[in-house]
């Protein structure tokens, strides 16, 4: 298996795109000449020519409308938002067209489009730049909703993507873009109903997704060395929902907490606890943990901004919390 | 080219837009030892705005800024010692360092920030020219954004909204010709961004922006019209930021030529052969200012490495107004 | 002297690959000039000096990998006009992962609020698990020494329980004990539940004929949407028109206790399976009335395969508050059913076969089954028994419904 970054393999995964399917095209800011904000379109332009490769204004309503638009006149579009932050000047589009046209026309318009964005906090960019939001349109009936953790994720996800219908959006943590991990080219393109066990245990189940994935897998880690089999489990696909891994998962620990960067109120994190509580209640040794962020805009100071997020060590004290340790 | 009207007006002039300078190479350093943290995003080039335009307002005024603000809080007078401690994160920046270099606040000076989603200052802006209206007070509210933001379709709801209800707004867009990466004539059909303004009615103005005077004179004009109760004016400054849009940009967007080029017209170089033309300004001048300027930076980072963090028992403070205390 | 750093351009850049250096030892190199191309993930970036003065020493070769930090080069540093020293400003910054030294109080994180739910006074905290298990085993949790939070009574802790009770000599709980004697043990489970319903149930029966017309030409043309292996047997439709009856006539999903009839929450319809080696298990399908078709189907393979493999859960044999039993597949044509206790009635169906019906005015061959009731006449009268048969019937109509 190929070791590469997060970042790259989404760039393969857009690359495959655009040479299997001469309707793909990827739009979005900076996307061309700057190569992408985060690079995952490094050397595309020059690939694939500034028809296919399009550098649009900072209109984010316009251009992710304009994607929906020419996805229901034939095409394949890509929309790069730069970052889930401004996707915030696009949900008109999104919550009212996207979501909505194919019921709303009995059926007889479909959206295949895909809309890719950065999410997440922890690199210091404080309030306006931090957002975890990919829980709000997890709320959106007729969108599908990916939040990639692995390589293999980055880049299977997309390619599956494309065999969808729908409208899928695309949820990039920002901290994943420079990790390297193995890929795994046997099993793309990937499964898009399953969540992954990404991590077996006995003792309590850790339910996550994105970039909390990888601070659930260093807090395992260091659950096993206090002699506690945590168990961790990567949701991957947020709408819809693989519910059945998950309480598959709790029947056998009896412990569940579920990290979210997402703001605890209203959080994803609220969901999955209320979806185990409704199916495996019974199974349950304890009250379903959360670890969200702290409900305030994120802070610029890094003491700070690591005092408002999830972290191994609050995924620790949750557990130790709920185990009566 | 505009006469400079009296030496120490003329030296004043040269010497903020060198403290916006100095201050600003200084904090590229910080960011790169890593004192200085997220994103930075540097005016160095476009000082002549700032400094030609910022004096124009009295201290009743406001200014709504970007995410390239430091330029606008010095000129405005936040001293740079909570400035670079906002940088740092520190407790006693300017924003109890919880906003970093994107978003400067100092509500003593009328100045909202350091909004950094782009294009989302202008209908704040619009908002606080409506409550002066409203309260009949002859204030004006500077609205900095831009050309990237020309685009957003707040651009157009805002001078819509303000030139219907007479408003009284300045529109200051700092054309750098770039959004982020891509150059205006690869994001506006119609580049001659004055010319937007005639679609609502509004009067504008082109100006060098990389012409101090010229920025003076054009914007103490617009804000006369404005505070006369005209209702908005736009200025479209014209200039050029030289160094990348960010920290951690390869600009591969831009030729180095292009750079070279409109570094022939640095405000600070060119302004200050003006001076010396004018027989204002002599190398002692020179000495003497950079000299000051330099202590006052090496106070400002002293003064943010001796900052205090903020505790985290103050994490959530003012996320919400306090209650007010019992009885 | 001062230090050229790998500079750090974001906070996600780690490290960075020196492309060239655009100065060589002894050259003069002024702030702010280009000193370095370095080659980042992202980007070729060119790096500045931030110093004026002759270039010392190049510490790194061209592609070298470099972390962010690490020091490069060193720069002879001029007399330069500098400003009156500081400390922190003229020294070469160190580059710092910032960890900034708050007070000590405040360096642990507020605990995460995983609140233990306030209990009532009086009342044991058990977790739902716990609860479950004691309420099988028949053990009052109230002698439970709890070792959770806040004194809780986990699952452990009942698990725990039950091995010191298992040592001492009790009755052995139905269907455990060695492969040998389960038979022989399964025949006496049975054999004291039947004769316990006979003993205290008094039972009555009813008996409708339902046409199944409908939902047999339903039932092919969905199974052709479905793959293979999602096919649906006709089976679980009765046992979902069954179950939605129930909520119409929730009297009949009920359990005897102290000589009262309890309604219970959740529709957990039982399905007798006969075992090859001989007895019978009637497992519950939990919430058999949300359970799609689909689902039913697989759940009732799963729990059929297991029934026979020996690996039920103990939650399946103790949560069944109906039986349905069918045996079609023997050629039976009604069954008179034996409720099992503590339930209070039970559904059978008989085999489905092919007889004259009347539609309209005409005689036509219409698929029918005998489904049958048998219920405990304490809990139930013979008209709500009826209500209910009829109700199943008519779901039954409207298979698409199901």
């Amino acid at each position: 298996m190929a070791k590469i970054t997060y970042r790259e393999a989404v760039r393969a995964g857009l690359r495959e795109a655009l040479q299997n399917n001469p309707r793909v095209f990827l739009m979005g800011e900076d996307v061309g000449k700057y190569g992408g904000t985060y690079a995952c379109s490094k050397g595309l332009l020059d690939e694939f020519g500034p028809e296919r490769i399009r550098d649009t204004p900072l209109s984010e309503s316009t251009f992710v409308g304009a994607g929906i638009g020419a996805a229901l006149g034939g095409m394949r579009p890509i929309v790069e938002v730069m970052t889930v932050n401004f996707s915030l000047l696009a949900l008109d589009q999104i919550v009212n067209n996207a979501a909505t046209i194919r019921h709303m026309s009995g059926g007889q318009f479909s959206i295949p489009l895909i809309v890719r964005m950065a999410t997440g906090a922890g690199r210091q960019v404080a309030a306006q730049h931090s957002h975890s939001l990919e829980g709000w349109y997890a709320h959106i009936p007729g969108i599908t909703v990916l939040a990639p953790a692995t390589v293999t994720d980055a880049r299977g996800m997309l390619l599956a993507a494309l065999q969808e219908p729908d409208p899928v959006f695309i949820f990039e943590h920002a901290y994943l873009y420079p990790l390297e991990g193995e890929l795994d080219e046997s099993g793309l393109p990937v499964d898009l109903t399953l969540a992954a066990i990404r991590r077996a245990g006995t003792d309590i189940s850790l339910i996550t997704f994105g970039g909390s994935l990888w601070k659930a897998l260093e807090a395992a880690d260091q659950l096993a060395h206090e002699g506690i089999s945590a168990e961790v489990v990567d949701l991957r696909i947020l709408r819809p929902l693989d519910i059945s891994t998950v309480l598959t998962s709790v029947r056998k620990t009896h412990r569940a907490v579920v990290i979210d960067e997402g703001w605890r109120t209203g959080s994803f994190a609220a969901e999955v606890s209320a979806q185990i509580m409704e199916g495996a209640f019974y199974d349950l040794d304890g009250p379903v943990g959360r670890v969200c962020s702290v409900e305030v805009p994120i802070p610029y100071p890094k003491h700070l901004e690591d005092a408002a997020l999830p972290q191994p060590e609050k995924i620790l004290q949750a557990v130790h919390s709920l185990m009566g340790r | 080219m505009t006469h400079v009207v009296g030496r120490d007006h003329g030296l004043e002039l040269l010497r903020q837009m060198l403290r916006i300078r100095r201050f600003e190479e200084k904090c590229a350093e910080l960011y790169s030892g890593g004192k200085i943290r997220g994103f930075l995003h540097l005016y160095i080039g476009e000082e002549a705005v700032a400094v030609g335009a910022i004096p124009c307002f009295t201290s009743e005024d406001a200014i709504v800024g970007t995410y390239r603000e430091h330029g606008h809080a010095i000129i405005r007078g936040t001293p740079m010692g909570p400035l670079m401690a906002e940088l740092y994160g520190k407790a006693n920046g300017c924003a109890r360092g919880r906003g970093g270099s994107m978003h400067f606040f100092d509500a003593a000076r009328r100045f909202y920030g350091g909004l950094a989603i782009v294009g989302g200052g202008l209908p704040v802006a619009v908002g606080l020219a409506l409550a002066d209206h409203m309260q009949q007070r002859r204030r004006v509210t500077a609205c900095i954004f831009g050309d990237g933001a020309v685009a957003e379709g707040e651009f157009h709801e805002s001078l819509n909204l303000a030139a219907l209800w007479k408003l009284p707004v300045l529109f200051l867009c700092e054309n750098n010709l770039y959004a982020m990466g891509t150059a205006l004539g690869r994001h506006q059909s119609q580049t001659d961004i004055a010319r937007k303004a005639d679609a609502y009615a509004i009067p504008a103005e082109a100006v060098n922006g990389m012409d101090v005077l010229a920025v003076e004179s054009a914007t103490r004009k617009a804000v006369d019209f404005v505070r006369a109760g005209h209702g908005p004016y736009l200025l479209e400054y014209r200039t050029y930021r030289f160094r990348a849009h960010s920290m951690y940009d390869a600009e591969l967007y831009r030729t180095k030529d292009e750079v070279a080029q409109w570094k022939q017209r640095d405000p600070i170089a060119l302004f200050q052969q003006q001076l010396r033309d004018e027989g204002f300004f002599t190398d002692a001048d020179l000495d003497n200012m950079e000299t000051a300027i330099a202590t006052e930076i090496a106070e400002a980072v002293s003064c943010a490495e001796m900052g205090p963090w903020e505790p985290l028992e103050d994490l959530t403070k003012d996320v919400y107004t306090p209650a007010k205390p019992a009885g | 002297m001062a230090e050229f750093v790998m500079p750090t351009l974001g906070s996600d850049m780690t490290e960075g690959t020196l492309v060239e250096w655009k100065k060589k030892v002894g050259d003069r190199v002024v702030k702010g000039e280009i000193f370095a191309e370095v080659d980042t993930e992202k980007a070729a970036i060119e790096i500045e000096s931030f110093h004026t003065g002759v270039v010392e020493q190049l510490l790194t070769k061209p592609g070298e990998r470099v972390p962010v930090g690490r020091v490069m080069a060193i720069i002879r540093e001029e007399g330069t006009q500098a400003p009156p020293t500081i400390q922190a400003a003229a020294s070469p910054l160190p580059l710092q992962r910032i960890s900034p030294k708050a007070p000590v109080s405040s360096l642990h994180p507020a605990p995460p609020q995983i609140a233990a739910p306030d209990t009532e006074p009086g009342r044991r905290r058990i977790s739902p698990a716990a609860r479950k298990l004691a309420g099988e085993l028949g053990m009052d949790p109230a002698f439970v020494q709890g070792t959770g939070p806040g004194g809780a009574i986990t699952l452990e802790d009942i698990q725990r329980n039950a091995q010191t009770r298992r040592q001492q000599p009790s009755t052995p709980p139905a269907f455990a004990g060695e492969t040998g004697d389960r038979q022989t043990k399964m025949r006496q489970t049975i054999a004291a539940a039947m004769a316990r319903s006979k003993r205290e149930i008094p039972h009555y029966y009813l008996s409708t004929t339902i046409d199944l017309g409908r939902a047999m030409t339903w039932l092919q043309e969905e199974n052709l949407t479905r793959p293979v292996a999602d096919r649906l047997l006709y089976g679980v439709l009765l046992i979902k028109a069954v179950a939605l009856a129930l909520r119409q006539v929730p009297e009949l999903n009920a359990l005897w206790k102290e000589n009262t009839a309890v309604q219970s929450p959740g529709i957990h319809v039982g399905v007798a399976i006969s075992l090859r080696q001989g007895g019978l298990i009637a497992p519950a399908i939990h919430d058999t009335d949300k359970q799609s078709l689909g689902e039913l189907m697989s759940r009732f393979q799963d729990i059929v395969k297991r029934a026979r493999t020996g690996t039920l859960r103990s939650s399946e044999l103790s949560d069944p508050t109906i039986t349905v039993t069918s045996l079609g597949e023997q050629g039976v044509e009604t069954v008179f059913g034996v409720i099992y206790p503590p339930q209070v009635a039970l559904i059978g169906f008989g085999k489905v076969v092919e007889r004259p019906w009347v539609i309209g005015k005409q005689v036509v061959s219409r698929p029918v089954v005998t489904a049958s009731l048998s219920a405990d006449h304490r809990a139930t009268d013979g008209h709500r028994g009826g209500v209910f048969l009829s109700a199943v019937d008519r779901l039954l109509q409207e298979p698409g419904q199901l």
